[in-house]
């Protein structure tokens, strides 16, 4: 009997995974983007803009590091 | 902090490359394919991410706080006030991207009304969180003498530091929420349980932390070096 349970818990859980494998190729994403190669504008677009402020901040580090060394 | 911390520049370029990497590697390595998220999970890397920071810099605050109040050092409540502040810019850039992302999933996708999203415990408690903090500045402000206004605003400080945890951690996860960890969710619990998030997330979601934390803290030096400055010269006229 206690076997009989295990086999059908076995049997329930790959259903249930192939169940949640099949919805999980439904959901719609990005594919079309990714292939085209597309996204690989955005990146640069983002890291443009990462850079920009990265350098911005830098160059204001900088500019107050100065100030402090005047007022020493 | 010591002028080691302040100035070597070190943790300043690691704060880039994780961000690099931040930006490289969620828009281009897997995700998980999950319904109603779709794609915008990656908005995890972003908008959550603005959220930890956020919580990260108060905590830093009310170290500060709690350190001026054992010392009167006045340097202390300079930077309980700046780090302050950088992390309310940290949740109101997380408010604005949350009403972004939920327009995208819950309304348009979900079919939530809207009456139904502004009922969200999270929002409304993040919403008084950072209401709180706001009133933490007006405090501040509305003092004349400089260690009357460290001293209340400091207690203030600590405060708003013990609200934020029922606001935005307990109530939602108490009374049922649309975002993740509440009762019943299928998301699990992913603040409190690191296996609740899928590994592929957490490999960028991780370092994006730590990146846009230092970047916070970056920030929140140079206002706190500014701040010092100014002092300095109203002190030597």
């Amino acid at each position: 009997m206690y076997k009989l349970f295990l086999r059908f818990l076995f049997i329930a859980g790959c259903l249930f995974l192939s169940c949640a494998a099949f919805a999980q190729d439904k959901v719609e994403m990005a594919d079309s983007m990714r292939s085209n190669g597309k996204i690989y504008v955005v990146v640069a677009v983002c890291l443009t803009i990462l850079i920009g402020l990265f350098i911005y901040v830098f160059m204001l580090d900088k500019k107050i590091s100065r100030f402090e060394k005047n007022k020493e | 902090m010591s002028s080691f911390f302040v100035r070597k520049s070190w943790w300043k370029i690691l704060s880039f490359v994780l961000l690099a990497y931040t930006i490289i590697g969620g828009f281009l390595l897997d995700v998980p394919r999950l319904p109603i998220l779709n794609e915008s999970i990656r908005n995890l890397y972003f908008h959550v991410c603005m959220w930890f920071g956020m919580m990260i810099l108060f905590i830093v605050s009310f170290i500060y706080s709690i350190k001026y109040l054992r010392t009167s050092n006045h340097r202390n409540d300079i930077f309980a006030s700046k780090f302050a502040a950088v992390g309310s810019l940290f949740g109101i850039l997380g408010y604005a991207t949350g009403t972004i992302w939920a327009n995208y999933t819950w309304i348009t996708d979900q079919n939530q009304s809207l009456a139904n999203v502004l009922k969200e415990p999270k929002l409304i408690g993040a919403a008084i969180a950072l209401l709180i903090y706001g009133a933490y500045f007006v405090l501040r402000g509305s003092f004349t003498d400089i260690d009357k206004r460290a001293r209340v605003s400091a207690v203030y400080n600590i405060f708003a530091f013990a609200m934020l945890f029922p606001s935005i951690w307990i109530i939602p996860r108490l009374v049922g929420s649309l975002h993740p960890g509440a009762p019943g969710s299928e998301s699990g619990n992913p603040a409190l349980v690191f296996n609740d998030i899928d590994s592929r997330l957490r490999i960028v979601f991780y370092p994006a932390i730590i990146g846009w934390t230092l970047l916070g803290v970056w920030i929140a030096t140079i206002k706190i070096r500014l701040q010092l400055l100014k002092d300095k010269t109203l002190i030597n006229v």
